[in-house]
C-alpha cells in the first residue's frame, strides 16, 4: 500500500460565531478512500464542518484544504448528500432532473453538460438502481427512493470528496443499508474520501476508519475503538460516561446533553442484532 | 371567422397581438418557477400594488405604465427586505398589499382624469397600446427572457432542492431576490394586457396547467408558453367582434385549459404512479429479515 493522497486537511482550525467558539485546533487529514464519521451532540459544529469544506463558513483561524485547494463554492470535486426530506407534491420534476441538477444545476447561461451530461445522469441512476423510476415525479416516490436519487445527484459528477450530512436520518434499516453500501462503493471504486455526519454510529460502524467526535469545542479523532471507549469519551464529554460494547453494537450511556445524539437509546430502525453485517477488523468487543 | 384577416390587417390588432405574444412569453417562461417556489400569492401582490404605481404614475403626468413599474420593483423590495422565510413572505406581502391599495385608492381620488383609465390598470386594455409603449414592452419582453435564460438552471436548482443548491455553491439568496425583481417586471408588462386584477391568468393558471400533465421541467416551460400564447393571443382575437374586454377572454380561456389538464392530468400522473410502483418492487429495496 502506497501512501494514500490526502484529501481534505485541517491545521488548526478554529471556527467561532461571535463569542460562541464551535471546535479550535483541529489538525485533521482524510486520506483518498477513507470513511470518517463525524458525530457530537447537536450544535457541536459537524454541519459548520460540511460547510467550511463546501466553502460556504469561513475558518476563524487556521487552514483547510478540500482535493489540494482552498474550498470553492460549486467545486465539482466535492459531492453533498444531505439529510432525506420530504419532497413536496405538485413539484414538476422528475429523478433524472434531481440528479442532472447534481452535474450542472449551477452553471448560469445555459452552460448545461449536453449529451455527455445525459449518459453521465444515466449511468448514476444506474449505478443506484434508480434507472427504473427516473421519469417519475419526485414527489411521488418514497423516502428511500428519494434518497437514492440523493445519492445519484451527488455522485454524478464523480466527486472526490463526499459529505454526507446525516443521510440515514428517517429512513427504515433496508434503506439505511443500501444508502450506506452505495456510499461505500463510490468510496471503494473512485477512492473518494467520505466525511459522513450522524447521530449515529452504528450503521455505519462497519466501515467506519476513523471518528471525530466532537463536543463543546473539544475534539477526539482515532478509530472507532479508540475513540468509543468510557474514558475517552469522559474525558471528553468532562463528565462520567459509559461506553458498552452490545454484540457489534456501540451503545454510550450518559453523555449530557446531547439530546436524541447517542445517549443510549435504541432507535426502532435500528438492528438489534445485525447477523448479516460485513465486519472490518476488531469491530465487536 | 372571415373578419380575421380584416383584423389582423389593422394597425391597432397588429400592435395588440405583438404585446400579448411578448407578454404571453414572459409570463409563461416565468409560470413554472411561480408553481415551484409557491409565489401565487407574490404575484397577486406585486401585480396589486404596481395598480398604486400606476395610479401615482397617472396623477404625476400619465405614465401608468412607468409608474407600475416603478411601483412593482419598489415592492419587490419591500417583499424581499420584510419576508425571507416562505410564511413570513406571505405575511408580509399582505400587510404590504393592505397598506399600498389604500394608498392606490387614495392618489386615484386625487386623480381628475378619464375615469376610463383607473379601470384599464385593473381590467386590462391592450388596443390602446400607443408605438413607444409597445416598445417598451418589448424591451422588458427581452429583458425578462434574457434573464431567465441565464438564471434557468441555478434558479431551478435552488427553487426545486434550495439545501443542495445552497451546498453546490449557488447563490440561493440572491437568485430568490433576482426573481422577484424578474417577477415585478413581468408582472407590470402583464397588467397592460389583462389588468393588474388579472394577471394570475396568464402568470400562474398556463404553469399550473403545465404542470398537470408533465413532470419535466422542459417541457412543462414549454407547455406553460404554448398555453400564456393561446389564452392572450386568442383571447385577444375573440374579443374583437365584442364589445367585451379581451382579459375576459383571455381569463376564460386561460382557465379553460387549466381544467382540461385538471381533467387529462390524472391519466398522465397515474402512468407516472404505475412507473413509480413498478420499481418500489425492486428486490433490493425489500426489509431484512428481523432478528
Amino acid at each position: 500500500m502506497s501512501a494514500p493522497q490526502p484529501r481534505v486537511t485541517l491545521t488548526g482550525a478554529s471556527l467561532a460565531y461571535g463569542q460562541r467558539t464551535l471546535w479550535h485546533d483541529v489538525d485533521l487529514t482524510v486520506s483518498a478512500g477513507e470513511f470518517l464519521a463525524v458525530l457530537g451532540p447537536n450544535g457541536a459544529g459537524k454541519t459548520s464542518l460540511l460547510s467550511v469544506l463546501l466553502g460556504l463558513t469561513p475558518l476563524s483561524a487556521g487552514s483547510v484544504t478540500v482535493n489540494g485547494h482552498a474550498p470553492a463554492r460549486g467545486a465539482s470535486h466535492v459531492g453533498y448528500i444531505p439529510q432525506q426530506s420530504a419532497v413536496e407534491s405538485d413539484l414538476p420534476v422528475r429523478g433524472r432532473d434531481l440528479v442532472r441538477m447534481g452535474l450542472d444545476g449551477h452553471r448560469f447561461a445555459g452552460r448545461g453538460a449536453g449529451r455527455s451530461g445525459r449518459a453521465r445522469v444515466d449511468a448514476a441512476l444506474a449505478a443506484v438502481g434508480a434507472a427504473r423510476y427516473a421519469d417519475a415525479p419526485v414527489a411521488l416516490l418514497s423516502g428511500g427512493e428519494q434518497q437514492r436519487l440523493r445519492v445519484a445527484q451527488a455522485l454524478v459528477a464523480d466527486p472526490a470528496v463526499l459529505l454526507c450530512d446525516e443521510p440515514l436520518l428517517s429512513l427504515d434499516l433496508a434503506n439505511q443499508r443500501t444508502v450506506t453500501a452505495l456510499i461505500d462503493a463510490h468510496r471503494r471504486r473512485a477512492g473518494a474520501a467520505v466525511l459522513f455526519v450522524t447521530h449515529e454510529i452504528n450503521p455505519v460502524l462497519p466501515l467506519v476508519d476513523r471518528v471525530l467526535y466532537l463536543v463543546a469545542g473539544r475534539w477526539s479523532i482515532g478509530t472507532p475503538d479508540e475513540v468509543f471507549t468510557t474514558e475517552s469519551l469522559s474525558a471528553l464529554y468532562g463528565a462520567p460516561v459509559d461506553v458498552l460494547r452490545v454484540r457489534d453494537r456501540i451503545v454510550v450511556v450518559g453523555a449530557p446533553d446531547t439530546g436524541h445524539s447517542g445517549d443510549g437509546h435504541d432507535h426502532p430502525e435500528e438492528p438489534a442484532a445485525a447477523g448479516g453485517r460485513r465486519h472490518r477488523g476488531g469491530g465487536s468487543g | 371567422m372571415n373578419l380575421l384577416p380584416f383584423y389582423l390587417s389593422l394597425p391597432f390588432v397588429q400592435h395588440a397581438l405583438l404585446a400579448a405574444t411578448l407578454v404571453a412569453v414572459a409570463a409563461g417562461l416565468i409560470g413554472p418557477f411561480v408553481v415551484v417556489r409557491g409565489a401565487a400569492f407574490a404575484v397577486h401582490g406585486t401585480a396589486e400594488l404596481s395598480f398604486t404605481g400606476a395610479a401615482a404614475g397617472l396623477l404625476l403626468g400619465g405614465h401608468a405604465l412607468a409608474g407600475a413599474l416603478i411601483g412593482s420593483l419598489l415592492v419587490a423590495t419591500a417583499f424581499a427586505v420584510l419576508g425571507d422565510k416562505a410564511r413570513e413572505r406571505d405575511t408580509a406581502i399582505g400587510v404590504v398589499l393592505g397598506f399600498g391599495l389604500g394608498l392606490g385608492v387614495y392618489l386615484l381620488g386625487l386623480y381628475h382624469g378619464f375615469a376610463t383609465e383607473a379601470t384599464n390598470i385593473l381590467f386590462g386594455q391592450i388596443f390602446g397600446v400607443s408605438g413607444p409603449q409597445l416598445v417598451l414592452l418589448g424591451v422588458l419582453a427581452v429583458a425578462v427572457m434574457a434573464v431567465i435564460g441565464w438564471v434557468y438552471r441555478p434558479l431551478l436548482f435552488a427553487s426545486v432542492d434550495p439545501r443542495v443548491a445552497a451546498a453546490r455553491g449557488v447563490p440561493t439568496r440572491l437568485l430568490g431576490l433576482a426573481f422577484l425583481y424578474v417577477l415585478a417586471v413581468t408582472v407590470t408588462e402583464t397588467a397592460q394586457v389583462v389588468g393588474t386584477l388579472l394577471v394570475l391568468s396568464l402568470a400562474i393558471t398556463p404553469a399550473a396547467a403545465a404542470s398537470r400533465l408533465s413532470s419535466s421541467p422542459l417541457v412543462v416551460a414549454g407547455l406553460s408558453v404554448l398555453f400564456a400564447l393561446v389564452a392572450a393571443d386568442g383571447g385577444l382575437l375573440a374579443s374583437l367582434p365584442t364589445n367585451q374586454r379581451a382579459s375576459v377572454f383571455i381569463t376564460a380561456i386561460s382557465f379553460a385549459t387549466y381544467v382540461l389538464a385538471r381533467v387529462a392530468g390524472p391519466a398522465v400522473t397515474r402512468r407516472a404512479r404505475d412507473r413509480a410502483a413498478a420499481a418500489s418492487a425492486d428486490p433490493t429495496l425489500l426489509p431484512g429479515v428481523s432478528g
